[in-house]
């Protein structure tokens, strides 16, 4: 039986900013939950409140049936004891210290033996070896990154916050990283809360999401449900109104992709796919789906979905079309443009999506 | 340059030192109270650690004569406890040099301190640590480059001390005559090339101590 972290709480800034973070509650490991939102809206502040390196004004934060913060009974568990791995945005490594010092200062009253033990153990884990003497300065920003992750390992914490850990890397490494911390948290199994703004991040390591704007909490649930179906307006401002479905990457030629959505064969631009498994999320922006009512003329566009009309909302100058074209398909058109195509439910349509508007993540 | 003028040149050298030595614990622990976020009170300790450097010296000559003379709340206490005599002993000029190098250390220090990114010691809390292997394991070592450089600069502040250690020390030869005292005297009795001597072999050092403390600030870090 793992310990499950619930937290409930308020925390007020000087400039009247405020993040409540009411009823956060994290999944069973290995679920992995993300906080998703744009930069600003508190996400980091609620993994700080989290790690106890910032206090709420009110509410109360426990780790199974743990203690950890009670603003009522005015009661605080420091961060030395909460025995949470912490890794923050850029990383933070001691850069006074080697790598092997750096994954091993929180193993400080062990025995040496065993410290040096889980320290080569961490660092095979993590494929850090032969750079155990090095300076943090001297490491790229991949093995920064899994330097931190090894630091905050060694300890076998009971929850791991990480803070957008891949926004310190290159656009390749990134990908490659995102693939590799993917199966490290897998193989770890700790309650593990990630904050990112980046959908992809989101999609590829999280399981459950919430969703976080202006220091609320919106929207929670599995990360593919969230993105397709936001719950209202300010959600879909932030999730991007966009259509996520599971595929099958049937194969890859020329720099093309082929995949298999339902009943429905798709093309795609093969970019970001190396060394990418068979199970792929599709996701394709509303705003990117062109409908064509009656027959179709031979276009550019590599994507030409027959579909149907399911339903119609309104959306301010804007109308969200959900389509079934053997999987739900959502396009979103001015309201003039569905006036004049005189858009109905039930009416049959062919949905056109050219092959760079449709994006692969790996599942 | 004769035997005694060496013989005066290491007594100086050992008594700046030994000062730079007294003042060091007690200007970090300033140092470290300052570099923290508001506290009550923090304004007058903040006044009063740099007062000696306004103050004219003399002035706190006297105050230290008050202090530590036999008779002085703090004389006092150390001859019958300790059977040490402060005033017009080597004592006294150590306790004058540390005095006044304090307020230059606190600067340079709280600086340095400040400068660390809280960050490494909130992360290095989450790795269990208590607040003195903080203390001693991050923030200090960040903050060495700049600590060592305002120890230099301490160092050679002690050095060209005249004021204070005049008035708490005096003038006796070979027992509390340091360089800058020496150099003085010499003047008033007309040994002008002695003066010259002596005042080369000062800026010498000074120049020293400078040098080192600019270079330990500049330097990157590691």
């Amino acid at each position: 039986m793992q310990d499950r972290l619930l937290a409930s709480f308020v925390k007020r800034f000087d400039g009247a900013a405020v993040i409540e973070a009411r009823g956060l509650e994290l999944g069973a490991a290995p679920e992995v939950t993300v906080l998703f939102g744009p930069s600003g809206c508190g996400k980091t502040t609620v993994l700080r409140c989290l790690a106890g390196l910032q206090q709420p004004d009110s509410g109360t934060i426990r780790l199974g049936d743990e203690l950890w913060f009670d603003s009522a009974g005015g009661y605080i568990l420091p961060p030395r004891k909460r025995r949470v791995g912490f890794v923050p945005q850029d990383y933070a490594l001691f850069p006074h210290l080697s790598v092997e010092e750096n994954i091993g200062y929180g193993l400080h009253g062990l025995p040496a033996a065993e410290s040096r033990a889980r320290v080569a153990e961490a660092m095979r884990w993590l494929g850090l070896e032969g750079l155990a003497r090095r300076w943090p300065a001297a490491l790229s920003g991949g093995q920064q990154q899994r330097v931190a992750l090894a630091r905050a390992l060694v300890t076998r914490p009971r929850l791991l916050l990480l803070d957008e850990p891949l926004s310190a890397l290159d656009a390749p490494a990134r990908v490659r990283v995102r693939n590799e911390l993917r199966a490290m948290l897998r193989r770890m199994s700790i309650p593990t809360l990630l904050v990112t703004h980046d959908r992809a991040d989101a999609l590829t390591l999280g399981d459950t999401l919430w969703v976080m704007h202006r220091g609320k909490l919106l929207q929670r649930g599995p990360a593919p449900e969230v993105f397709s179906r936001p719950v209202d307006t300010d959600a879909a401002a932030i999730v991007g109104t966009e259509t996520v479905q599971p595929g099958r990457l049937v194969r890859v030629t020329d720099g093309l992709a082929t995949v298999a959505v339902g009943p429905a064969t798709l093309t795609a631009l093969a970019v970001d796919l190396e060394g990418a498994a068979e199970a792929v999320y599709v996701c394709i922006r509303a705003e990117e789906v062109i409908l064509v009512k009656g027959p179709v003329v031979p276009t550019s566009a590599r994507n030409c979905l027959a579909g149907s009309v399911r339903s119609l909302a309104a959306e301010g100058a804007m109308v969200r079309v959900h389509l079934d074209c053997g999987f739900p398909l959502a396009a979103l058109m001015t309201r003039q443009a569905c006036e004049e195509m005189s858009l109905g439910q039930g009416d049959a349509v062919s949905a056109l999506i050219k092959a760079p508007h449709i994006h692969l993540v790996q599942r | 340059m004769r035997a005694e003028d060496w013989q005066l040149l290491w007594f100086s050298a050992r008594m700046a030192a030994l000062g730079t030595c007294l003042m060091l614990p007690i200007g970090l622990g300033l140092a470290w109270c300052l570099a923290r976020p508001r506290w009550r009170g923090k304004a007058v300790v903040e006044t009063l650690v740099s007062l000696p450097l306004v103050l004219p010296p003399v002035v706190t000559g006297l105050l230290l004569l008050r202090l530590f003379s036999r008779r002085g709340p703090l004389g006092h206490w150390l001859y019958q406890g300790l059977g040490w005599e402060v005033v017009f002993t080597w004592r006294a000029v150590v306790l004058a040099l540390a005095v006044m190098s304090l307020p230059l250390f606190v600067r340079a220090a709280r600086a340095a301190l400040e400068e660390v990114n809280p960050l490494f010691e909130q992360l290095a809390r989450t790795l269990g640590a208590g607040e003195w292997r903080v203390l001693l394991t991050i923030t200090l070592p960040l903050a060495r480059r700049g600590i060592l450089a305002g120890t230099m600069l301490a160092f050679g502040r002690a050095l060209g001390e005249f004021g204070a250690t005049m008035v708490v020390a005096g003038n006796i030869p070979g027992q509390t005559t340091t360089l800058p005292v020496a150099i003085y005297s010499s003047i008033e009795l007309g040994l002008d090339s002695r003066a010259w001597a002596l005042a080369g072999l000062s800026a010498g050092l000074a120049f020293l101590a400078i040098w080192a403390s600019e270079r330990l600030a500049r330097r990157p870090r590691a």
